[in-house]
């Protein structure tokens, strides 16, 4: 059953790069109380900027990994400026077409800008395998999984212990309140989206080396890590990196031990069950109405 | 009341007349195909129409009802050589069936968790298709699907289908007006205004939701049942999410509670490729920019922000 | 209610604008084309609308055929089916082409083809699947190796390789499905068993964990059945695993792409492809190499990129056409003829015979076995 391990290890790669871009997500509703249905694009761009800046051009690491975020940040600031600001009647319905609509536009611009063929990243350090119990375990997983744990880390501490954070939290519960108690709201929001794009873009630079980065990865990613973070809890911080381990583990189970067509239906099946039964997710205790 | 009936029927008239004259005088086929892939793009609309448009629940997997109806009857008739007219009955049957079943505990949720959950259903359904490859010819799509026939006319594409389909968007569209205008309609309206307030004067919320979750199921069943039978030949890629977000897109452009929205986006959605089709590789940002668009500066729909625009381009005259 | 007048208006108007046809110029011969340029099947149709755009200007330049300059009239399928069956109406009935070429992928051609048998065009198709032409209807023709033959020149290799037992992952869409279809049934023919068989999805990030379980079960080579960029995430997750049994590949990998996504890992694959990749390594005496040539000069000479067997399918499906509609007179029935009984033509993809029973022409030495080794494609022999 020496297998197993291996299983779970792949599941630890794949819950990995869920768990990175739930952060991203549940990130944004936590400060805004909105879902961002082009988040999966945000990653998308994260990590072709970096084949750009990084293979492509060959700027040192560290620079390109900076340039990526930033073109991410940007892009999430101008979105929300004339998207979501804009929208004359900002109901749930509306912004949700609004974000999808947002998700097809990206992608077709990614289209135009780097082509329809998929490109190959190398790894930031070594490509060989660790191996554990018998299992191989590849270094840039552990890589992904430090970045999301950073992330989460370094989120959860921003919006618990700086004003700024705190500011950004009390929008969310109460916006006209928050204003009220001098908040600048609007700048709250466009922060937010910045911080949320920037975590996309993160997400992206990381998971590149593993996946091949093409302009139509973002859908498929994106639908995961709304699932991932739905099973979490949305806008939990911790429940997105525990909710997309989970789902990571559980898709490679599924298809190692019982089959690997139906792998893709587990995420739906879990989320459809976490929905009807505690639809605040394994670890938010808020009930599920919301709107 | 007695005023607007008369306008409804003028409308009606119209519209018949328009329909019938088109499909007469017509005779290049590729104009009445398109206009028949308008029609089948119709009756999705209308469906998600009440769907959203009454009762504001957000349903990002309606292309699985599509493809529910598709399938059924092509493997009902196809395989199993089942007169297709019995098989359209199963394949609503069918469809209607599992949106009870998914509706029950689905229509609970609200808001972003009802988009996930209709989301979640639609695409295990696709994967069930892909999957169950011995029964629905898997991904390699399911070939053989035998033509309509009705005593000795056989419905092919061009005239016969055309007539066969805007005859079914007609009926529908009449039905889908006669339950607005019922005590059905009333009560979708008190949700969609307030649903709380709704639930407060004693509407079973719940039931109706599931109610409108069955009937759209239907429609999109009869919808899917029409095209398997038009291009005789089916395959899931056509059932999928992106699907779903088209007929999403359909209704929002449209204006949602609209049914002559409803044809106005099904219409836009299927033209446009067509117009568009020189800038093939722009089409998917355009197709993101509209949708955009018409949700930020026009919530409500084209028509209505085409008619706002209009009036107040007339009062900035006077 | 204001609203629904104005719909209604639109309507009306719209149904009176769309009935306007055009003249046609009666001395051109419009051929059409449905390819998938965007969408995922990309890496088809773009390379074959490029190749037919590209032929299309070479046979005019040399003056058209029998005087007619040929127009070429390409719409994009997506890689829908539903697409491209708006496409192809508009093509026959709008456009009015005399013959069309494509569509790229399986479904989409089984989509179209109800259309065109209907309407007595004929159509050359560039897509793998055997369904197309088995059964073969008079009107239908393929130019892409079907998988039963790729299936069967893999097999052929790992019985003189002496493998028992294989393990095989393959992509859940029509092309993967179709090969592991294939994989199956001829399996036993040639003395092999399939003792695992696995699938993945064409986005997947990640397939250690079915590889993981086909390394368990201890076969003797594993095969991969899959398109760009599945294939290359196999070939990498194999090398991380360590897993040392040879790792057969399909022909759908045959382009330079599947080497640069997949780097080191890719070294050591085995796959049939098109001689198209292995041109300069090919006998001078092999009647293929001067086409292979020409057409790699050609096409690299006008577009960036590299050549591919897959824009081979288009080159091969224009020239027999071009072929066909000499002495044709732009009769349709007469193009078709002509078409099934086109034998011995030389093309990129192989040498075609077809017949009445067999439309996609093609025998087995359309294939050749190649490994990759040190990035380059190598012979097998």
């Amino acid at each position: 059953m020496q297998e197993i391990v291996q299983y779970l290890f792949s599941g630890i790669t794949t819950g990995a790069v869920y768990a990175v871009i739930a952060v991203g997500l549940s990130m944004l509703y936590s400060s805004t109380e909105l879902i961002n249905f082009a988040h999966g694009e945000f990653v998308m761009i994260g990590a072709l900027a970096m084949v750009t800046l990084w293979v492509r051009i060959g700027l040192p690491l560290p620079v390109a990994m900076t340039g990526a975020v930033a073109a991410g940040c940007l892009l999430g600031l101008v979105f929300e400026r004339f998207a979501i600001r804009t929208a004359r009647n900002p109901e749930p319905i509306t912004l949700i077409i609004i974000t999808v609509g947002a998700s097809i536009f990206l992608k077709g611009v990614a289209m135009i800008i780097w082509g329809k063929d998929p490109f190959s990243m190398p790894s930031f350090s070594s490509h060989e395998s660790i191996e554990i119990f018998g299992a191989a375990l590849l270094p840039q997983s552990i890589w992904i999984v430090t970045a999301a744990l950073v992330l989460a880390g370094g989120i959860h501490l921003f919006l618990k212990q700086t004003l700024t954070g705190k500011a950004m939290v009390a929008c969310a519960v109460n916006k006209k309140a928050a204003w009220l108690s001098g908040i600048p709201s609007e700048k709250m929001g466009i922060l937010a989206f910045g911080i949320s794009a920037g975590c996309g873009a993160v997400a992206g630079i990381f998971i590149a080396p593993i996946t091949m980065s093409s302009y139509d990865m973002g859908t498929l990613l994106g639908i995961k890590g709304f699932c991932a973070a739905m099973i979490g809890g949305l806008g939990s911080l911790w429940g997105a990196f525990a909710g997309g381990l989970l789902l990571g583990i559980l898709e490679s189970l599924g298809a190692g031990l019982i089959s690997s067509g139906l792998k893709d239906a587990i995420a739906f099946v879990l989320l459809l069950l976490i929905l009807y039964i505690r639809p605040g997710g394994l670890f938010a205790a808020k009930e599920a109405k919301r709107f | 009341m007695t005023d607007n009936k008369k306008t409804i029927w003028i409308e009606y008239l119209v519209f018949i007349c328009a329909v019938s004259a088109f499909g007469l005088v017509t005779e290049n086929t590729y104009y009445l195909q398109i206009m028949t892939f308008i029609g089948i793009n119709t009756l999705l609309a209308l469906g998600l129409n009440m769907l959203m448009g009454y009762t504001g629940q957000v349903s990002l997997g309606h292309a699985a009802f599509y493809g529910i109806g598709a399938y059924t009857t092509a493997i009902l008739s196809g395989t199993y050589g089942m007169n297709p007219w019995l098989a359209l009955v199963c394949a609503v049957a069918a469809a209607v069936l599992i949106a009870f079943i998914v509706g029950l505990p689905t229509l609970r949720l609200s808001g972003y968790y009802l988009a996930m959950g209709t989301l979640g259903f639609g695409m295990i359904v696709n994967i069930v298709i892909r999957e169950w490859a011995g029964v629905t010819g898997g991904a390699s799509g399911f070939v053989g699907i035998p033509m309509l026939e009705a005593g000795s006319l056989v419905f092919m594409s061009g005239a016969g289908y055309y007539f066969l389909v805007w005859g079914i968007v007609f009926a529908a569209m009449i039905i889908c007006r006669r339950l607005l205008a019922s005590r059905t309609g009333r009560a979708l309206r008190a949700i969609h205004d307030g649903e709380n307030a709704a639930v407060a004067i004693g509407v079973n919320t719940h039931f109706l939701k599931l109610e409108i979750f069955m009937f759209s199921a239907a429609l999109g069943a009869v919808a899917g049942f029409l095209y398997a039978h038009f291009v005789l030949f089916i395959s899931p890629e056509s059932f999928g999410f992106m699907f779903s977000i088209k007929i999403v897109t359909m209704v929002v452009i449209g204006g949602m509670a609209s049914v002559w929205g409803a044809l106005l986006g099904a219409a836009v959605l299927t033209l446009l490729p067509e117009v568009l089709h020189g800038f093939a590789e722009y089409e998917m940002i355009v197709f993101g920019l509209i949708l955009m668009v018409v949700m930020i500066f026009m919530p409500q729909g084209l028509t209505r922000g085409i008619m706002d625009m209009i009036r107040t381009a007339g009062r900035a005259r006077t | 209610m204001k609203q629904k007048h104005l719909v209604l208006a639109m309507l009306v108007t719209s149904l009176l604008i769309l009935p306007v046809s055009g003249a046609m110029a009666a001395n051109v011969y419009k051929i059409g084309g449905i390819f998938s340029v965007t969408g995922r099947a990309s890496f088809l149709g773009d390379p074959e609308k490029k190749t037919m755009e590209m032929m299309v200007e070479q046979i005019n330049a040399a003056g058209g055929i029998d005087g007619h300059m040929l127009e070429a009239v390409i719409y994009d399928s997506e890689g829908d089916p539903a697409k491209a069956v708006s496409a192809v109406n508009k093509l026959i009935h709008k456009d009015k082409v005399i013959a069309i070429i494509g569509p790229s992928t399986t479904p989409t051609t089984l989509a179209v083809v109800n259309f065109t048998k209907r309407a007595n065009v004929p159509l050359i198709s560039c897509a793998a699947g055997i369904k197309i032409t088995t059964p073969v209807d008079p009107w239908v023709f393929k130019t892409a190796q079907s998988d039963l033959l790729a299936v069967a020149a893999v097999y052929q290799q790992m019985k003189a390789a002496g493998i028992k037992k294989i393990g095989i992952l393959t992509v859940s869409n029509a092309y993967g499905e179709s090969g592991k279809k294939q994989l199956l049934g001829q399996a036993e023919k040639f003395g092999i068993q399939v003792i695992l068989n696995e699938s993945f999805g064409a986005k997947d990030t990640d397939t250690t964990t079915q590889l993981a379980k086909i390394k368990a079960a201890g076969p003797d080579a594993i095969v991969c059945w899959g398109t760009n960029p599945g294939p290359a995430v196999v070939a990498k997750n194999a090398k991380q695993l360590k897993i040392d049994i040879p790792l057969y590949q399909s022909h759908g990998v045959g382009s330079p792409k599947f080497i640069e996504l997949a780097g080191d890992a890719a070294n050591g694959n085995i796959l049939p492809t098109g001689k198209i990749l292995v041109t300069s390594l090919l006998d001078d005496s092999d009647p293929q190499k001067k086409v292979l040539q020409d057409y790699q000069n050609a096409y690299e000479n006008k577009f960036s990129g590299n050549v591919s067997g897959f824009g081979g399918y288009a080159y091969d499906a224009v020239n027999l056409l071009a072929g066909a509609l000499k002495g044709s007179n732009g009769d349709k029935q007469k193009i078709r003829d002509n078409l099934e009984a086109t034998k011995g033509y030389v093309g990129a993809t192989g040498e075609f015979n077809f017949t009445p029973q067999d439309h996609n022409g093609l025998s087995p030495d359309a294939f050749v076995m190649v490994e990759i080794k040190d990035g380059i494609w190598t012979l097998l022999k």
